[in-house]
């Protein structure tokens, strides 16, 4: 069964229609990612799934679970948690601090200083830099806090919106690996990427978005193969 | 690290860790400010031979400490830009002043209540925190200015109601005769005028300078203790987190709708507490005390102290009530015998339009009041004592202003 549904949702800004009849599912332990050009629904999806906007039409269901119209500080504590594009780290707190923010939906306390522990070891950079106040990090670092932070609920399903944006490559390469490894620890990823040909690269499966609905979906290497997406997003 | 010659003497001293605390700037803060309030009262009794006036004084600035401490948490520390917070100490001093004086009595109940100041407190308290929830709800949608102006028309809509429902608050007639608090049992001696040291019992405060002071101190020291650990706790970074990124705190599981509702709630209780106290110490509960400038006043004294960081708020209202209440007003005369003492005493008497030094003096000290501000903002943008992070913040600032002004100077 799968962990996130999302059967024929619809969600607009205002008379600004962003998602059309969208269903997309995630099973337990994959990556999924969600690619398309600026403007598809990428970013609507995932705000959508976590709450901060409803849908006008349609259903979401997680981990059994009717999701639709729940509150976003309810689903954090119900296991989805998002990494929100452009970061949005609580600037003027410190590393550890952002990284307690995470957990804030938590309360046990030897969970959250294992898992605090465990996000040191993924991001050494950032056990060097755990009082320093975030705003003064690099971009890189600050989007491995993002990451670490958004760990910290130990969610069920990990929700990274672009992740790689404004890094440079050598770090790139660095988030995906992290990525990667957070996922064989058994953490539900899904991803929202412009950087389509490193999302596919991780991703078991894929979903390719254009004005608000899925136009083709497929494995992570079905769609790097596929002749549409290579052209419309890989540059080839 | 230097290497230790010899393990130091473990005296009571050493293990008291005192030399490690005080490299804590905000705790050295804090035991000098100890040692200003005991020592204080003790030193204007000896040195002024026996006047409580500056004790008196230093009371009624320790209710603007505890209106700084409440407004530090909806300001300084969920962000929340409150503008009509001396509302909320309106309702308190209003809360204890109708029901510990004969007012009701011509109120259309008829009937005079009498309820002891310490409960009074606590009600007040209850009612000022009430007052910031139902404040707190239509503003929940609001940000920045807007949130400002609504708070500012909740802060001038308060006294008015107070005012024109003069029925039961005798409106601009004020309240007065307000119960004195009282205790079963109190200390008194050579400092409060009696040949030796007694116990009274039982004791009204009547007006005691020296009794204030000691309550007030008491009211102040707790609101410390509970606000510094308000802002250690998962609430406390709740607040950080909404005043950092409202979007991004929510997405953090947080509750921001009773997150912002307890930052009003909690703010306004500690003015409700402030408010009871003003009511007794002064037995007089007008209007006209309740007005905007006590509001920004209270704000003023945050910001310049640093927001958001206790210890400095707490500095700020001091300074700040001390230059508007004791120093401006002495400055008048201690111009005068300034201009006599070096010979020019002819400036001082009135002459055709000259209005004397004296009357002139007076009639700058508020400007003189905005250019201290203004020095103090030029000279410290921080605050005099800011929170260690913005002092990080404002450090990073400046470093990469340089790193900027170097480039541009290598271009």
């Amino acid at each position: 069964m799968a962990l996130l549904e999302l059967k024929g949702v619809d969600a607009a800004y205002g008379r600004i229609q962003a998602l059309r009849k969208m269903s997309i599912d995630v099973n337990k332990g994959e990556v999924v990612a969600l690619i398309g050009s600026n403007g598809a629904g990428k970013t609507t999806t995932l705000r959508t799934i976590s709450g901060l906007m409803h849908p006008q039409a349609g259903t979401i269901g997680f981990d059994g679970r009717d999701i639709t119209t729940t509150g976003p500080a309810r689903i954090v504590a119900l296991g989805i948690c998002q990494s929100p594009e452009g970061r949005r780290l609580f600037p003027r707190m410190t590393v550890q601090d952002n990284l307690f923010m995470g957990a804030y939906s938590r309360n046990d306390k030897p969970g959250i200083a294992s898992d605090m522990e465990r996000v040191f070891t993924l991001f050494s950079r950032l056990r060097e830099r755990r009082t320093q106040i975030a705003g003064t990090l690099s971009g890189g670092e600050q989007q491995m806090l993002a990451m670490g932070r958004a760990l910290m609920a130990r969610p069920k399903l990990l929700m990274l919106d672009e992740p790689s944006l404004g890094l440079a490559p050598i770090l790139v390469e660095t988030i995906f690996t992290i990525i990667r490894e957070i996922n064989s620890q058994g953490t539900t990823v899904l991803l929202v990427e412009q950087n389509a040909h490193k999302a596919l690269e991780v991703a078991h499966r894929g979903y390719v978005l254009e004005t608000g609905s899925i136009v083709k979906t497929g494995s992570g290497q079905e769609l790097l193969a596929s002749e549409d997406v290579q052209k419309a997003y890989l540059g080839m | 690290m230097r290497n230790r010659v010899a393990a130091p003497p473990r005296s009571v001293w050493a293990r008291l860790h005192l030399r490690e605390r005080i490299r804590d700037r905000d705790t050295a803060i804090y035991g000098v400010l100890l040692l200003v309030a005991l020592v204080f009262p003790a030193i204007t009794l000896y040195t002024t031979d026996g006047s409580t006036y500056l004790i008196a004084v230093a009371g009624h600035a320790g209710t603007y400490v505890l209106l700084a401490i409440g407004l530090n948490v909806v300001v300084g520390f969920a962000g929340l830009l409150d503008l009509g917070y001396a509302a909320f100490f309106a309702i308190g001093a209003y809360t204890y002043a109708l029901f510990a004086s004969q007012q009701l009595l011509a109120s259309p109940i008829h009937h005079a209540y009498h309820f002891p100041f310490w409960l009074m407190m606590f009600v007040g308290l209850l009612i000022a925190a009430s007052a910031g929830a139902v404040l707190g709800f239509p503003t929940l949608r609001l940000r920045g200015d807007y949130l400002a102006i609504v708070t500012l028309g909740f802060g001038e809509i308060v006294p008015q109601v107070f005012q024109n429902f003069d029925q039961w608050t005798g409106g601009i007639n004020a309240i007065g005769g307000i119960d004195q608090p009282t205790l079963p049992a109190w200390v008194t001696g050579p400092w409060a005028g009696a040949d030796s040291i007694s116990i009274v019992a039982p004791f009204s405060f009547s007006f005691d300078p020296i009794a204030y002071y000691v309550l007030i101190f008491i009211l102040v020291s707790v609101a410390i203790v509970l606000v510094n650990n308000l802002q250690r706790s998962r609430l406390g970074r709740a607040w950080m987190a909404i005043r950092e990124d409202e979007v991004a705190a929510a997405a953090m599981g947080i509750n921001t709708v009773t997150t912002k509702l307890l930052a009003f709630a909690i703010g306004a209780s500690f003015s409700g507490f402030a408010g009871a106290y003003y009511g007794a110490s002064f037995g007089l509960v007008s209007p006209d005390d309740f007005l905007f400038i006590v509001s920004i006043t209270v704000l003023v004294m945050i910001v310049l102290g640093g927001m958001g960081n206790i210890p400095g708020v707490i500095v700020g209202a001091v300074t700040i009530y001390f230059i508007l209440n004791w120093f401006l007003p002495l400055l008048p005369p201690a111009v005068e015998s300034l201009a006599s003492s070096i010979g020019l005493g002819s400036l001082n008497s009135r002459a055709g339009d000259w209005p004397g030094l004296g009357n002139e003096t007076q009639n700058v000290t508020l400007l003189l009041f905005g250019l201290i501000l203004v020095t103090m903002m030029l000279l410290r943008p921080q605050g005099i004592f800011p929170s260690r992070i913005r002092e990080q913040e404002l450090k990073h600032a400046t470093a990469q202003e340089d790193e900027a002004a170097i480039e541009q100077a290598h271009a």
